[in-house]
């Protein structure tokens, strides 16, 4: 018998729960300044999350999926992206599109059942949410293609859930990725619970990170709940793929701290318990307290940074509260560039009934 | 970002092609006035596709362009909506119709509603191309006729050849199309016939049926290879001095019901024919329209000649499963006998 292959995966940590460095701070994280952007971004994030399940339970926002607890994953992964690069989310995101410039308004605009929120004014490339889990991992690999055959120095990043590592559509796409050589990130935002299912049951590999070594490609992990953590290993990946080294997977280790959605209850299926050991993991209180060891954060700062992401989500909300409906034959009219003579009647057909 | 189509120089040569070759021929037009064409899926470089459709493309246009992936459904039919969503017109390909059910979730999610999810923000040029239908004995799952499935997702358009020319002009058509286009190729006649086809880039029109045989008595409403077996039909009902008019529905989505009701309007009755099974197939839904639409010009009840609702048998039965010109032929007598 002889080996003719094997793997390791290699698990990468900054900053412990407790804030304290305990690996190699790169260089971008001992500025104060990208230090305070990363945690503004997160604290915005957060704010923005609790007033969009604030308008879901007063019944002014649709069934809206909570991204509580992984702020790392998104900031950290969108903070190290160039414009031109792509993001393709999950549905679960929301902190990653807002770095890429998507507004909290256009987040609301969707969640709240109106199209429009996906015609975001910012990153025009950058692909809406993805609700059908995982279906956009072979996007991905498409529009790193486009980039690959244009010779554009542009990465696909497409983020998906630890669930969406079960199906096809994502094995395909990593394949197709590593067998073309395509400039596309891969990241598995792995928060422990697709729904009711716990990691353990969704699948018996070791980690996630080692599905792609099945499709020839580096898979590594990284603390997810350390936004230094990610956005260096996002760097990496990004900076590999545009040098035509083709795709890597992370695996970004987090937690899930909300329900799966405003219309879930996660009491029925894991303890509160376990939700409060990861609480004293989660990314926030984590940069703070490296912030304030390391980099003298003030009180006052931290107040005012508060008071300001505050402001600014409401702002949002009110002008996401005050935008005027679309009207109903929106739904005919992004149907095709022009509107078949078949559909124009349906269309007038509906407007008469108005 | 590539440039945009270039109508390259109309260089119109005439053969005499089959519609496997007319497909190959239209697919080589639309490469090469086009760097934004991609071709993909299983098989389609070096060994030209399994029934030769892109035989000899990757010569011309290289692998880049002329694309052969890995074994995988549901990464072809989603790659290309990232690829369309990024500038570019892919072509992808399934080998048979019944290996596209992986596929379907990328059409129906995504390709089919992209524009419309985004607002006009992104779209999906991407045409599906897939080769369909039974009557070549082919091994189990490869002959089944599932254009209804296409037809009822909103967004899409469904396109389905009925002879060499028409599959060059309609693949163009397709491929030029803003929109997604499921392009179903009925393999039963890929090599049935050979036509004249006009190599000169020219496009045949979309969303609309063709008149392909002028009648007073009866419409045959059809599309793809049955259309054969409906100009049988129509031959043998002239020798009772029956005139049949031909309609070729060509897109089934959108549906140009404007040219059938035209017809049914001068004959008073029609028969639809179509291979795929009878229940939920798309003869149904022309069925429903005839009434909706077209009863005050009905003489006689609707008839559909279509598959028997069972499974696609196997190659020694299959013969007894497709419908036949005397099934037609007795289908438009029924008719007939009302005054």
């Amino acid at each position: 018998m002889s080996i003719v292959a094997s793997f390791e995966i290699a698990h990468t940590r900054v900053l412990g729960p407790d804030g304290k460095v305990e690996g190699e701070l790169p260089p971008f994280a001992r500025d104060r300044d990208a230090l305070v952007a990363l945690y503004r971004w997160m604290v915005l994030t957060r704010a923005f999350d609790a007033k969009a399940v604030a308008l879901q339970r007063t019944g002014r926002l649709g069934t809206y999926a909570s991204g509580i607890g992984q702020e790392a994953v998104c900031v950290g992964a969108a903070h190290a992206m160039t414009p031109d690069d792509v993001l393709l989310p999950s549905f679960r995101e929301h902190g990653a599109q807002l770095v890429r410039g998507v507004t909290m308004q256009e987040l609301l605009l969707y969640w709240g059942g109106d199209e429009r929120g996906s015609d975001f004014a910012g990153p025009r490339q950058d692909f809406p949410v993805c609700i059908p889990v995982g279906t956009h991992a072979p996007h991905a690999a498409g529009a790193a293609l486009a980039f690959k055959l244009r010779d554009e120095p542009s990465v696909a990043v497409c983020i998906f859930g630890d669930g969406a590592t079960s199906r096809g559509d994502v094995y395909e796409a990593m394949n197709v990725a590593g067998a073309w050589t395509l400039p596309v990130v891969f990241i598995a935002n792995n928060n422990q619970w697709a729904i009711s299912v716990p990691r353990p049951a969704q699948t018996a590999a070791e980690t996630l990170a080692q599905k792609a070594v099945a499709a020839g490609f580096e898979g590594l992990q990284v603390d997810g709940n350390d936004v230094i953590a990610v956005r260096q290993a996002t760097t990496e990946a990004l900076d590999k793929a545009r040098s035509g080294n083709g795709p890597t997977l992370i695996e970004a280790l987090t937690y899930r701290l909300g329900d799966h959605t405003t219309v879930d209850d996660a009491s029925r299926y894991r303890d509160d318990e376990e939700v409060g050991r990861h609480w004293k993991e989660e990314p926030i209180a984590r940069l703070r307290s490296y912030l304030t060891a390391a980099h003298g954060w003030q009180k006052a700062e931290e107040e005012a940074l508060i008071a300001a992401c505050a402001a600014e989500v409401e702002d949002a909300a009110e002008s996401y509260l005050a935008a005027s409906p679309e009207p109903p034959e929106a739904m005919f009219d992004y149907l095709y560039e022009e509107l078949p003579a078949d559909a124009a009647r349906q269309r007038a057909a509906m407007l008469a009934q108005e | 970002m590539a440039k945009a189509r270039t109508k390259s120089e109309a260089s119109a040569g005439t053969a005499d092609l089959t519609m496997v070759e007319a497909v190959g021929q239209a697919l080589a037009r639309a490469l090469e006035e086009d760097e934004t064409v991609i071709l993909l899926g299983e098989d389609i470089g070096v060994d030209g596709g399994v029934f030769r459709a892109t035989d000899g493309l990757i010569t011309r246009f290289g692998a880049d362009r002329v694309r052969d992936t890995p074994l995988s459904e549901a990464m072809i039919g989603g790659l290309p909506v990232g690829l369309a969503a990024m500038g570019f017109r892919p072509v992808a390909e399934i080998q048979f119709m019944g290996f596209i059910y992986p596929v379907i979730d990328q059409i129906v999610n995504h390709a089919a509603r992209l524009r419309t999810r985004t607002r006009g923000r992104m779209t999906c040029p991407m045409v599906l191309r897939a080769p369909y239908g039974g009557g070549i004995h082919a091994p189990e799952h490869h002959s089944e006729s599932m254009e209804a499935m296409f037809a009822h997702i909103p967004g899409l358009r469904v396109v389905i050849p009925s002879s060499p020319a028409r599959a060059y002009g309609l693949l163009l058509a397709a491929i030029r199309d803003p929109d997604p286009v499921i392009f179903l190729e009925p393999k039963r006649i890929y090599r049935a016939a050979r036509e004249a086809v006009v190599d000169n880039g020219g496009a045949l029109p979309l969303d609309r049926c063709f008149t392909v045989l002028k009648g007073a008595d009866v419409t045959l409403v059809t599309w793809g290879a049955m259309l054969k077996e409906t100009l049988e039909a129509a031959e043998i009902l002239a020798g009772d001095s029956v005139e049949a008019e031909i309609v070729d529905v060509a897109t089934l989505k959108p549906l140009d019901m404007d040219t059938i009701l035209a017809s049914v309007s001068k004959t008073g009755r029609c028969v639809i024919v179509h291979e795929a099974p009878l229940t939920g197939g798309f003869g149904a839904e022309i069925a429903a329209r005839l009434a909706g639409e077209g009863l005050m010009h009905l003489v006689a009840p609707v008839e559909r000649v279509a598959g028997w609702d069972t499974v696609m048998p196997l190659l020694r039965l299959e013969g007894r499963y497709m419908p036949s010109a005397e099934r037609i032929v007795a289908a438009a007598r029924r008719v007939l006998e009302y005054a």
